[in-house]
Protein backbone atom coordinates (compact mmCIF):
# COMPACT_ATOMS: atom_id res chain seq x y z
CA UNK A 1 0.00 0.00 0.00
CA UNK A 2 0.74 3.49 -0.78
CA UNK A 3 -0.11 5.40 2.40
CA UNK A 4 2.63 7.34 3.58
CA UNK A 5 4.08 7.72 7.32
CA UNK A 6 4.70 10.99 8.65
CA UNK A 7 8.38 9.75 8.72
CA UNK A 8 8.66 10.21 4.69
CA UNK A 9 7.51 13.80 4.20
CA UNK A 10 10.05 15.72 2.97
CA UNK A 11 10.27 19.23 3.01
CA UNK A 12 8.79 19.79 -0.43
CA UNK A 13 5.66 18.06 0.85
CA UNK A 14 4.64 20.43 3.38
CA UNK A 15 6.03 23.70 1.76
CA UNK A 16 3.74 24.38 -1.27
CA UNK A 17 5.57 25.11 -4.57
CA UNK A 18 4.81 28.27 -5.48
CA UNK A 19 6.26 29.41 -2.25
CA UNK A 20 9.79 27.61 -2.49
CA UNK A 21 10.02 28.37 -6.07
CA UNK A 22 9.74 32.19 -4.92
CA UNK A 23 12.13 31.81 -2.40
CA UNK A 24 14.89 30.45 -5.50
CA UNK A 25 13.51 32.69 -7.32
CA UNK A 26 14.41 35.38 -4.49
CA UNK A 27 17.74 33.90 -4.42
CA UNK A 28 18.38 34.23 -8.13
CA UNK A 29 18.10 37.59 -8.11
CA UNK A 30 20.52 37.95 -5.52
CA UNK A 31 22.90 35.89 -7.60
CA UNK A 32 22.44 37.97 -10.66
CA UNK A 33 23.06 41.40 -9.29
CA UNK A 34 26.41 39.65 -7.85
CA UNK A 35 27.45 38.94 -11.52
CA UNK A 36 25.08 36.44 -13.09
CA UNK A 37 27.33 32.99 -13.31
CA UNK A 38 29.64 34.13 -10.38
CA UNK A 39 27.79 32.07 -7.70
CA UNK A 40 26.90 29.27 -7.20
CA UNK A 41 23.05 28.76 -9.01
CA UNK A 42 20.31 27.69 -6.42
CA UNK A 43 19.26 24.12 -7.56
CA UNK A 44 16.40 24.64 -9.69
CA UNK A 45 16.46 28.30 -10.54
CA UNK A 46 16.60 30.16 -14.10
CA UNK A 47 17.99 33.57 -15.04
CA UNK A 48 16.40 35.91 -17.60
CA UNK A 49 18.79 35.72 -20.55
CA UNK A 50 19.96 39.12 -21.95
CA UNK A 51 20.62 40.49 -25.71
CA UNK A 52 19.25 37.61 -27.11
CA UNK A 53 18.31 38.08 -30.74
CA UNK A 54 15.52 36.05 -32.61
CA UNK A 55 16.73 34.03 -35.65
CA UNK A 56 15.39 32.75 -38.88
CA UNK A 57 15.57 29.16 -37.14
CA UNK A 58 11.79 29.31 -36.76
CA UNK A 59 8.69 26.89 -37.18
CA UNK A 60 4.91 27.82 -37.94
CA UNK A 61 3.67 25.54 -35.17
CA UNK A 62 2.59 26.24 -31.62
CA UNK A 63 4.91 26.51 -29.46
CA UNK A 64 5.01 23.81 -26.71
CA UNK A 65 4.44 25.55 -23.13
CA UNK A 66 7.24 25.46 -20.60
CA UNK A 67 5.64 23.66 -17.91
CA UNK A 68 5.10 20.67 -20.65
CA UNK A 69 8.70 21.37 -21.18
CA UNK A 70 10.02 21.13 -18.26
CA UNK A 71 7.94 18.41 -16.68
CA UNK A 72 8.17 15.66 -19.54
CA UNK A 73 12.11 14.49 -19.39
CA UNK A 74 14.00 12.17 -20.00
CA UNK A 75 17.05 12.91 -18.33
CA UNK A 76 18.12 9.24 -17.04
CA UNK A 77 20.77 10.32 -13.87
CA UNK A 78 18.01 11.86 -12.27
CA UNK A 79 15.31 8.77 -12.69
CA UNK A 80 13.79 6.68 -15.63
CA UNK A 81 9.81 8.08 -15.44
CA UNK A 82 9.22 11.42 -17.84
CA UNK A 83 8.53 13.29 -14.27
CA UNK A 84 11.31 12.51 -12.50
CA UNK A 85 14.13 14.89 -13.36
CA UNK A 86 12.12 17.68 -12.56
CA UNK A 87 11.10 16.65 -9.20
CA UNK A 88 15.33 14.95 -8.57
CA UNK A 89 17.28 17.49 -10.88
CA UNK A 90 17.25 20.05 -8.46
CA UNK A 91 20.27 18.14 -7.05
CA UNK A 92 22.62 19.09 -10.08
CA UNK A 93 24.73 22.36 -9.52
CA UNK A 94 24.98 23.98 -13.20
CA UNK A 95 27.47 26.48 -11.49
CA UNK A 96 30.26 26.51 -11.45
CA UNK A 97 31.06 24.73 -14.65
CA UNK A 98 33.42 23.72 -17.12
CA UNK A 99 33.73 21.82 -20.36
CA UNK A 100 36.61 20.62 -21.50
CA UNK A 101 37.39 21.33 -25.29
CA UNK A 102 40.26 18.97 -26.91
CA UNK A 103 41.30 15.90 -29.02
CA UNK A 104 42.23 16.70 -32.14
CA UNK A 105 42.47 20.14 -32.47
CA UNK A 106 45.09 22.77 -32.39
CA UNK A 107 43.30 24.84 -29.66
CA UNK A 108 42.43 22.89 -26.54
CA UNK A 109 40.69 24.86 -24.29
CA UNK A 110 39.05 24.68 -20.96
CA UNK A 111 35.87 26.98 -21.10
CA UNK A 112 33.84 28.19 -17.85
CA UNK A 113 30.38 29.52 -18.01
CA UNK A 114 31.52 33.05 -18.73
CA UNK A 115 33.30 32.38 -21.39
CA UNK A 116 30.72 30.15 -23.21
CA UNK A 117 28.50 32.77 -23.23
CA UNK A 118 31.31 34.96 -24.85
CA UNK A 119 31.85 32.28 -28.07
CA UNK A 120 29.20 33.94 -30.26
CA UNK A 121 25.96 35.78 -29.80
CA UNK A 122 22.90 34.37 -28.19
CA UNK A 123 19.85 33.83 -30.49
CA UNK A 124 16.42 32.46 -29.77
CA UNK A 125 15.77 28.99 -32.70
CA UNK A 126 12.81 27.40 -32.13
CA UNK A 127 13.00 24.00 -32.96
CA UNK A 128 10.89 20.90 -33.19
CA UNK A 129 12.32 18.28 -30.79
CA UNK A 130 11.55 14.90 -31.80
CA UNK A 131 12.27 11.96 -29.27
CA UNK A 132 12.66 8.62 -30.04
CA UNK A 133 9.80 7.35 -28.33
CA UNK A 134 7.27 8.91 -30.66
CA UNK A 135 6.31 11.93 -28.80
CA UNK A 136 7.58 15.80 -29.50
CA UNK A 137 7.42 19.21 -28.84
CA UNK A 138 8.20 22.91 -29.92
CA UNK A 139 11.34 24.57 -28.02
CA UNK A 140 12.11 27.98 -28.29
CA UNK A 141 15.64 27.30 -27.14
CA UNK A 142 18.51 30.01 -26.63
CA UNK A 143 22.27 29.25 -27.86
CA UNK A 144 24.62 29.61 -30.88
CA UNK A 145 26.11 27.34 -33.46
CA UNK A 146 27.95 24.40 -32.57
CA UNK A 147 30.05 25.28 -35.45
CA UNK A 148 31.41 28.41 -33.80
CA UNK A 149 32.60 26.70 -30.25
CA UNK A 150 34.55 24.30 -32.84
CA UNK A 151 36.05 27.11 -34.68
CA UNK A 152 37.47 28.35 -31.68
CA UNK A 153 39.84 25.12 -30.93
CA UNK A 154 40.49 24.37 -34.65
CA UNK A 155 39.86 21.10 -35.20
CA UNK A 156 42.88 19.53 -37.18
CA UNK A 157 43.10 17.76 -40.62
CA UNK A 158 42.90 14.43 -39.09
CA UNK A 159 39.67 15.50 -37.34
CA UNK A 160 36.88 13.41 -38.19
CA UNK A 161 33.91 13.15 -35.44
CA UNK A 162 32.83 15.15 -32.50
CA UNK A 163 32.37 13.09 -29.07
CA UNK A 164 30.12 14.58 -26.19
CA UNK A 165 30.24 13.54 -22.92
CA UNK A 166 27.47 14.10 -19.72
CA UNK A 167 28.53 14.91 -16.10
CA UNK A 168 28.09 12.24 -14.06
CA UNK A 169 28.50 12.97 -10.98
CA UNK A 170 26.75 10.30 -8.32
CA UNK A 171 26.72 13.08 -5.14
CA UNK A 172 24.64 15.27 -7.60
CA UNK A 173 22.68 12.11 -9.60
CA UNK A 174 21.72 9.45 -6.92
CA UNK A 175 19.48 7.99 -8.84
CA UNK A 176 22.19 7.66 -12.20
CA UNK A 177 22.48 3.72 -10.48
CA UNK A 178 19.52 2.75 -11.66
CA UNK A 179 19.48 4.61 -15.07
CA UNK A 180 19.98 0.95 -16.87
CA UNK A 181 22.61 2.28 -18.73
CA UNK A 182 25.91 3.00 -19.03
CA UNK A 183 27.02 6.15 -17.19
CA UNK A 184 28.89 8.97 -17.99
CA UNK A 185 26.16 9.49 -21.08
CA UNK A 186 28.19 9.79 -24.26
CA UNK A 187 27.14 11.03 -27.70
CA UNK A 188 28.98 11.74 -30.89
CA UNK A 189 28.27 13.29 -34.26
CA UNK A 190 30.45 13.18 -37.59
CA UNK A 191 32.81 16.59 -38.05
CA UNK A 192 30.61 18.17 -41.19
CA UNK A 193 27.26 17.10 -38.96
CA UNK A 194 28.28 19.02 -36.16
CA UNK A 195 29.43 22.03 -38.36
CA UNK A 196 26.26 21.98 -40.02
CA UNK A 197 24.20 25.51 -38.78
CA UNK A 198 21.34 23.84 -37.39
CA UNK A 199 23.79 22.12 -34.57
CA UNK A 200 23.47 24.54 -31.69
CA UNK A 201 24.60 24.45 -28.30
CA UNK A 202 21.59 25.67 -26.12
CA UNK A 203 22.20 27.51 -22.77
CA UNK A 204 18.75 28.12 -22.31
CA UNK A 205 14.76 28.18 -23.12
CA UNK A 206 11.84 30.31 -22.68
CA UNK A 207 14.19 33.69 -22.65
CA UNK A 208 15.68 32.25 -19.59
CA UNK A 209 18.69 29.91 -18.41
CA UNK A 210 17.88 25.81 -19.00
CA UNK A 211 16.82 24.60 -16.01
CA UNK A 212 18.33 21.41 -14.79
CA UNK A 213 16.19 19.18 -15.82
CA UNK A 214 16.39 20.11 -19.65
CA UNK A 215 20.53 19.79 -19.42
CA UNK A 216 21.33 22.87 -17.17
CA UNK A 217 23.71 24.34 -18.13
CA UNK A 218 24.74 23.83 -21.47
CA UNK A 219 23.56 20.77 -24.14
CA UNK A 220 23.96 20.45 -27.61
CA UNK A 221 20.75 20.36 -30.05
CA UNK A 222 20.20 18.58 -33.32
CA UNK A 223 16.98 18.88 -34.25
CA UNK A 224 17.21 16.58 -37.12
CA UNK A 225 18.09 13.64 -34.89
CA UNK A 226 16.40 11.92 -32.18
CA UNK A 227 16.26 13.80 -28.50
CA UNK A 228 18.39 10.91 -27.12
CA UNK A 229 21.15 12.44 -29.63
CA UNK A 230 21.12 16.42 -28.36
CA UNK A 231 22.95 15.50 -25.29
CA UNK A 232 22.62 17.58 -22.16
CA UNK A 233 24.89 19.39 -19.34
CA UNK A 234 27.89 18.97 -21.38
CA UNK A 235 31.40 18.47 -19.54
CA UNK A 236 33.99 17.06 -22.67
CA UNK A 237 33.56 17.64 -26.18
CA UNK A 238 36.39 15.74 -27.88
CA UNK A 239 37.81 15.84 -31.51
CA UNK A 240 38.69 11.95 -32.47
CA UNK A 241 39.21 10.46 -35.78
CA UNK A 242 36.93 7.36 -35.15
CA UNK A 243 33.21 6.88 -34.56
CA UNK A 244 32.95 7.94 -30.90
CA UNK A 245 31.03 5.14 -28.97
CA UNK A 246 27.67 6.61 -27.80
CA UNK A 247 25.19 5.07 -24.91
CA UNK A 248 22.10 4.39 -26.26
CA UNK A 249 23.79 2.25 -28.82
CA UNK A 250 26.18 0.69 -26.63
CA UNK A 251 22.71 0.08 -24.44
CA UNK A 252 21.15 -1.77 -27.68
CA UNK A 253 22.78 -1.52 -30.79
CA UNK A 254 20.21 -3.08 -33.35
CA UNK A 255 17.14 -0.20 -31.58
CA UNK A 256 19.60 2.76 -31.53
CA UNK A 257 22.20 3.34 -34.21
CA UNK A 258 25.16 6.24 -34.14
CA UNK A 259 23.31 8.61 -36.86
CA UNK A 260 19.29 8.33 -35.56
CA UNK A 261 18.30 10.52 -37.89
CA UNK A 262 14.45 11.12 -37.30
CA UNK A 263 12.88 9.17 -40.47
CA UNK A 264 9.23 8.03 -40.77
CA UNK A 265 10.82 5.15 -42.98
CA UNK A 266 13.05 3.13 -40.72
CA UNK A 267 11.08 2.11 -37.49
CA UNK A 268 12.40 1.14 -34.34
CA UNK A 269 12.10 -2.46 -34.13
CA UNK A 270 9.42 -2.10 -31.20
CA UNK A 271 7.75 0.04 -32.62
CA UNK A 272 6.67 2.39 -35.59
CA UNK A 273 8.84 5.94 -36.07
CA UNK A 274 6.12 6.76 -38.93
CA UNK A 275 3.65 9.14 -36.01
CA UNK A 276 4.46 10.86 -32.97
CA UNK A 277 2.30 13.00 -30.64
CA UNK A 278 2.88 16.53 -30.07
CA UNK A 279 2.75 16.97 -26.25
CA UNK A 280 -0.52 18.60 -25.95
CA UNK A 281 -2.50 17.07 -28.80
CA UNK A 282 -4.32 14.16 -28.72
CA UNK A 283 -4.35 12.36 -31.61
CA UNK A 284 -1.14 11.53 -33.38
CA UNK A 285 0.35 13.57 -36.48
CA UNK A 286 3.20 12.15 -39.20
CA UNK A 287 6.64 12.34 -38.61
CA UNK A 288 8.56 14.70 -41.16
CA UNK A 289 11.56 13.30 -42.70
CA UNK A 290 14.80 14.96 -41.09
CA UNK A 291 11.90 16.20 -38.41
CA UNK A 292 11.28 18.53 -41.06
CA UNK A 293 14.72 19.95 -41.68
CA UNK A 294 15.43 18.89 -45.28
CA UNK A 295 18.71 21.05 -45.56
CA UNK A 296 20.68 17.96 -43.93
CA UNK A 297 19.67 15.80 -46.18
CA UNK A 298 22.82 16.38 -48.31
CA UNK A 299 25.11 15.06 -45.40
CA UNK A 300 23.97 11.62 -45.97
CA UNK A 301 24.07 11.72 -49.97
CA UNK A 302 24.71 8.17 -51.03
CA UNK A 303 24.40 6.73 -47.80
CA UNK A 304 21.55 4.07 -46.84
CA UNK A 305 19.52 5.37 -43.91
CA UNK A 306 18.24 1.95 -43.33
CA UNK A 307 21.56 0.57 -42.46
CA UNK A 308 22.86 3.81 -41.11
CA UNK A 309 19.82 4.40 -38.65
CA UNK B 1 -13.63 -13.71 10.46
CA UNK B 2 -16.20 -16.25 8.63
CA UNK B 3 -18.96 -13.54 9.39
CA UNK B 4 -16.90 -10.09 7.92
CA UNK B 5 -15.92 -12.48 4.87
CA UNK B 6 -19.74 -13.04 4.25
CA UNK B 7 -21.18 -10.15 4.75
CA UNK B 8 -22.35 -8.30 1.70
CA UNK B 9 -20.85 -4.85 2.93
CA UNK B 10 -17.42 -6.86 2.85
CA UNK B 11 -18.10 -7.01 -0.98
CA UNK B 12 -19.44 -4.02 -1.31
CA UNK B 13 -16.04 -1.97 0.36
CA UNK B 14 -13.53 -4.04 -1.79
CA UNK B 15 -15.85 -2.91 -4.96
CA UNK B 16 -15.72 0.61 -4.02
CA UNK B 17 -11.81 0.29 -3.72
CA UNK B 18 -11.02 -1.52 -6.59
CA UNK B 19 -12.29 1.69 -8.27
CA UNK B 20 -10.11 3.96 -6.37
CA UNK B 21 -7.67 3.94 -9.54
CA UNK B 22 -10.10 4.47 -12.05
CA UNK B 23 -11.83 7.94 -9.67
CA UNK B 24 -8.24 9.02 -9.02
CA UNK B 25 -7.21 9.61 -12.90
CA UNK B 26 -10.48 11.02 -12.83
CA UNK B 27 -10.08 13.38 -10.50
CA UNK B 28 -6.36 14.12 -12.12
CA UNK B 29 -8.12 15.11 -15.28
CA UNK B 30 -10.51 17.56 -13.85
CA UNK B 31 -7.69 18.92 -11.82
CA UNK B 32 -5.03 19.12 -15.08
CA UNK B 33 -2.50 16.73 -13.41
CA UNK B 34 -2.10 13.86 -15.81
CA UNK B 35 1.19 14.96 -17.29
CA UNK B 36 2.02 16.68 -20.74
CA UNK B 37 1.18 13.90 -22.15
CA UNK B 38 -2.01 12.37 -20.69
CA UNK B 39 -2.81 9.64 -23.51
CA UNK B 40 0.27 8.04 -22.38
CA UNK B 41 -0.20 8.78 -18.44
CA UNK B 42 -3.60 7.18 -18.49
CA UNK B 43 -2.76 4.17 -20.48
CA UNK B 44 0.60 3.46 -18.42
CA UNK B 45 -1.66 3.75 -15.14
CA UNK B 46 -4.65 1.01 -16.58
CA UNK B 47 -1.86 -1.17 -18.01
CA UNK B 48 -0.54 -1.33 -14.32
CA UNK B 49 -3.56 -1.54 -12.71
CA UNK B 50 -4.62 -4.10 -15.01
CA UNK B 51 -1.44 -6.38 -14.20
CA UNK B 52 -1.61 -5.99 -10.39
CA UNK B 53 -5.72 -7.09 -10.51
CA UNK B 54 -4.59 -9.55 -12.68
CA UNK B 55 -1.84 -10.81 -9.90
CA UNK B 56 -4.26 -9.87 -7.01
CA UNK B 57 -6.82 -12.42 -8.80
CA UNK B 58 -3.91 -15.08 -8.59
CA UNK B 59 -3.63 -14.64 -5.21
CA UNK B 60 -6.54 -15.55 -4.11
CA UNK B 61 -5.80 -19.23 -3.97
CA UNK B 62 -2.69 -19.31 -2.05
CA UNK B 63 -4.06 -17.03 -0.03
CA UNK B 64 -7.12 -19.17 0.96
CA UNK B 65 -4.85 -22.08 1.16
CA UNK B 66 -1.96 -20.11 3.15
CA UNK B 67 -4.54 -18.26 6.44
CA UNK B 68 -7.56 -21.69 5.33
CA UNK B 69 -10.06 -19.48 4.67
CA UNK B 70 -11.51 -20.68 2.09
CA UNK B 71 -14.44 -17.82 1.61
CA UNK B 72 -11.97 -15.73 -0.11
CA UNK B 73 -13.05 -17.32 -3.06
CA UNK B 74 -16.27 -15.20 -2.97
CA UNK B 75 -14.44 -11.80 -4.27
CA UNK B 76 -12.08 -13.64 -6.98
CA UNK B 77 -14.05 -12.91 -9.66
CA UNK B 78 -14.51 -9.55 -8.87
CA UNK B 79 -11.44 -8.94 -8.86
CA UNK B 80 -10.80 -10.73 -12.03
CA UNK B 81 -13.48 -8.49 -13.67
CA UNK B 82 -11.66 -5.07 -12.42
CA UNK B 83 -8.26 -6.69 -13.83
CA UNK B 84 -10.40 -6.89 -17.34
CA UNK B 85 -12.63 -3.47 -16.84
CA UNK B 86 -8.76 -1.92 -16.51
CA UNK B 87 -7.03 -3.67 -19.62
CA UNK B 88 -10.21 -2.25 -21.72
CA UNK B 89 -9.37 1.13 -20.60
CA UNK B 90 -6.11 0.60 -21.43
CA UNK B 91 -6.97 -0.69 -24.89
CA UNK B 92 -9.61 1.77 -25.41
CA UNK B 93 -6.92 4.31 -25.34
CA UNK B 94 -4.41 3.05 -27.55
CA UNK B 95 -6.80 2.44 -30.14
CA UNK B 96 -8.43 5.64 -30.08
CA UNK B 97 -6.00 8.35 -29.21
CA UNK B 98 -3.11 6.11 -30.71
CA UNK B 99 -4.44 4.75 -33.56
CA UNK B 100 -7.55 6.30 -34.34
CA UNK B 101 -9.10 3.02 -34.97
CA UNK B 102 -7.17 2.84 -38.47
CA UNK B 103 -7.45 -0.85 -39.19
CA UNK B 104 -4.46 -1.30 -40.92
CA UNK B 105 -2.56 0.67 -38.27
CA UNK B 106 -3.31 -1.79 -35.41
CA UNK B 107 -3.03 -5.19 -37.71
CA UNK B 108 0.36 -3.75 -38.98
CA UNK B 109 1.03 -2.88 -35.08
CA UNK B 110 -0.29 -6.44 -33.69
CA UNK B 111 1.90 -7.70 -36.66
CA UNK B 112 5.24 -6.52 -36.14
CA UNK B 113 5.74 -5.02 -32.69
CA UNK B 114 5.84 -7.94 -30.21
CA UNK B 115 4.93 -6.54 -27.38
CA UNK B 116 1.66 -5.64 -28.91
CA UNK B 117 1.29 -8.64 -30.16
CA UNK B 118 1.76 -10.33 -26.84
CA UNK B 119 -0.40 -7.58 -25.51
CA UNK B 120 -3.41 -8.65 -27.64
CA UNK B 121 -2.80 -12.32 -27.50
CA UNK B 122 -3.23 -11.44 -23.10
CA UNK B 123 -6.31 -9.43 -24.23
CA UNK B 124 -7.85 -12.11 -26.13
CA UNK B 125 -7.98 -14.76 -23.88
CA UNK B 126 -9.02 -12.76 -20.91
CA UNK B 127 -12.60 -12.18 -22.73
CA UNK B 128 -13.62 -15.81 -22.67
CA UNK B 129 -12.66 -15.76 -18.94
CA UNK B 130 -15.18 -13.06 -18.68
CA UNK B 131 -17.89 -14.37 -20.89
CA UNK B 132 -17.72 -17.47 -18.64
CA UNK B 133 -17.45 -15.69 -15.34
CA UNK B 134 -21.10 -15.50 -14.34
CA UNK B 135 -22.68 -18.48 -12.11
CA UNK B 136 -24.83 -19.88 -15.03
CA UNK B 137 -21.53 -20.33 -17.43
CA UNK B 138 -19.67 -22.38 -14.41
CA UNK B 139 -22.85 -24.57 -14.68
CA UNK B 140 -23.74 -24.35 -18.11
CA UNK B 141 -19.43 -25.60 -18.61
CA UNK B 142 -19.62 -27.83 -15.76
CA UNK B 143 -16.82 -27.12 -13.25
CA UNK B 144 -14.00 -28.92 -14.30
CA UNK B 145 -14.25 -27.95 -17.95
CA UNK B 146 -14.72 -24.20 -16.61
CA UNK B 147 -11.56 -24.32 -14.38
CA UNK B 148 -9.33 -25.76 -17.14
CA UNK B 149 -11.09 -23.13 -19.46
CA UNK B 150 -9.97 -20.35 -16.69
CA UNK B 151 -6.36 -22.02 -16.43
CA UNK B 152 -6.02 -19.60 -18.98
CA UNK B 153 -5.87 -16.61 -16.42
CA UNK B 154 -2.01 -17.70 -16.07
CA UNK B 155 -1.12 -16.67 -19.71
CA UNK B 156 -2.90 -13.73 -19.37
CA UNK B 157 -0.81 -12.61 -16.57
CA UNK B 158 2.39 -14.05 -18.06
CA UNK B 159 1.27 -12.08 -21.84
CA UNK B 160 0.96 -8.68 -19.42
CA UNK B 161 4.24 -9.19 -18.02
CA UNK B 162 6.27 -9.86 -21.28
CA UNK B 163 3.76 -7.05 -23.11
CA UNK B 164 5.59 -4.74 -20.25
CA UNK B 165 9.36 -6.08 -20.12
CA UNK B 166 9.23 -5.46 -24.10
CA UNK B 167 7.80 -2.06 -23.88
CA UNK B 168 10.77 -0.50 -21.35
CA UNK B 169 14.16 1.26 -22.66
CA UNK B 170 16.21 0.13 -19.80
CA UNK B 171 14.61 0.31 -16.74
CA UNK B 172 13.56 -3.01 -16.49
CA UNK B 173 12.93 -3.37 -12.59
CA UNK B 174 9.49 -2.89 -12.43
CA UNK B 175 8.12 -5.29 -15.06
CA UNK B 176 10.57 -7.77 -13.52
CA UNK B 177 9.07 -6.99 -10.13
CA UNK B 178 5.44 -8.24 -11.48
CA UNK B 179 7.58 -11.37 -12.93
CA UNK B 180 9.13 -12.57 -10.10
CA UNK B 181 5.65 -11.98 -8.12
CA UNK B 182 3.82 -14.15 -11.03
CA UNK B 183 6.82 -16.77 -10.55
CA UNK B 184 6.01 -16.71 -6.96
CA UNK B 185 2.07 -17.52 -7.31
CA UNK B 186 2.76 -19.79 -10.27
CA UNK B 187 5.31 -21.62 -7.88
CA UNK B 188 2.68 -21.90 -5.41
CA UNK B 189 0.37 -23.67 -7.80
CA UNK B 190 2.95 -26.35 -8.98
CA UNK B 191 3.51 -27.25 -5.29
CA UNK B 192 -0.06 -27.46 -4.64
CA UNK B 193 -0.18 -29.59 -7.53
CA UNK B 194 2.69 -31.70 -6.76
CA UNK B 195 1.11 -32.16 -3.81
CA UNK B 196 -1.77 -33.97 -4.97
CA UNK B 197 -0.68 -35.47 -7.52
CA UNK B 198 1.50 -37.23 -4.85
CA UNK B 199 -1.64 -37.82 -2.21
CA UNK B 200 -3.76 -39.00 -5.24
CA UNK B 201 -1.39 -41.60 -6.87
CA UNK B 202 -1.31 -44.40 -3.88
CA UNK B 203 -4.90 -44.40 -3.82
CA UNK B 204 -6.47 -43.84 -7.45
CA UNK B 205 -9.34 -45.96 -6.63
CA UNK B 206 -10.51 -43.85 -4.01
CA UNK B 207 -10.60 -40.69 -6.25
CA UNK B 208 -12.49 -42.58 -8.80
CA UNK B 209 -15.53 -44.23 -6.67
Amino acid sequence: MLIRKPADLRHSDVTPKQFYLNRRRFLAAGSAIAGAWALPTPAGATMKLDNVTKSAYTVNEKITPLADITSYNNYYEFGTDKGDPSHYANTLRPSPWQVQVGGLVNKPKTYDLDSIMKIAPLEERIYRHRCVEAWSIVVPWIGFPLAALLKQVEPNAKAKYVAFQTLYDPKQMPLGNRAGIELPYVEGLRLDEAMHPLALLAVGLYGETLPNQNGAPFRLVVPWKYGFKSIKSIVKITLTDKQPPTTWNIANAREYGFYSNVNPTVDHPRWTQSQERRLGELFKRKTLMFNGYPEVASLYTGMDLRKNY
Amino acid sequence: MKKILFSPWTKRALFTLCLIPAFLLIWRGFSGDLSANPVEFIEHRTGDWALRFLLITLSVTPLRKIFEQPLLTRFRRMLGLFAFFYVCVHLLMYLTFDQMFSISGILADVLKRPYITVGSAGFLMLIPLAITSTAAMVRRLGPKRWQLLHRLVYFCALAGVIHYYWLVKSDVREPLMYGGMLTLLMLFRVRMWLAKGAKSKPQPTVVGA
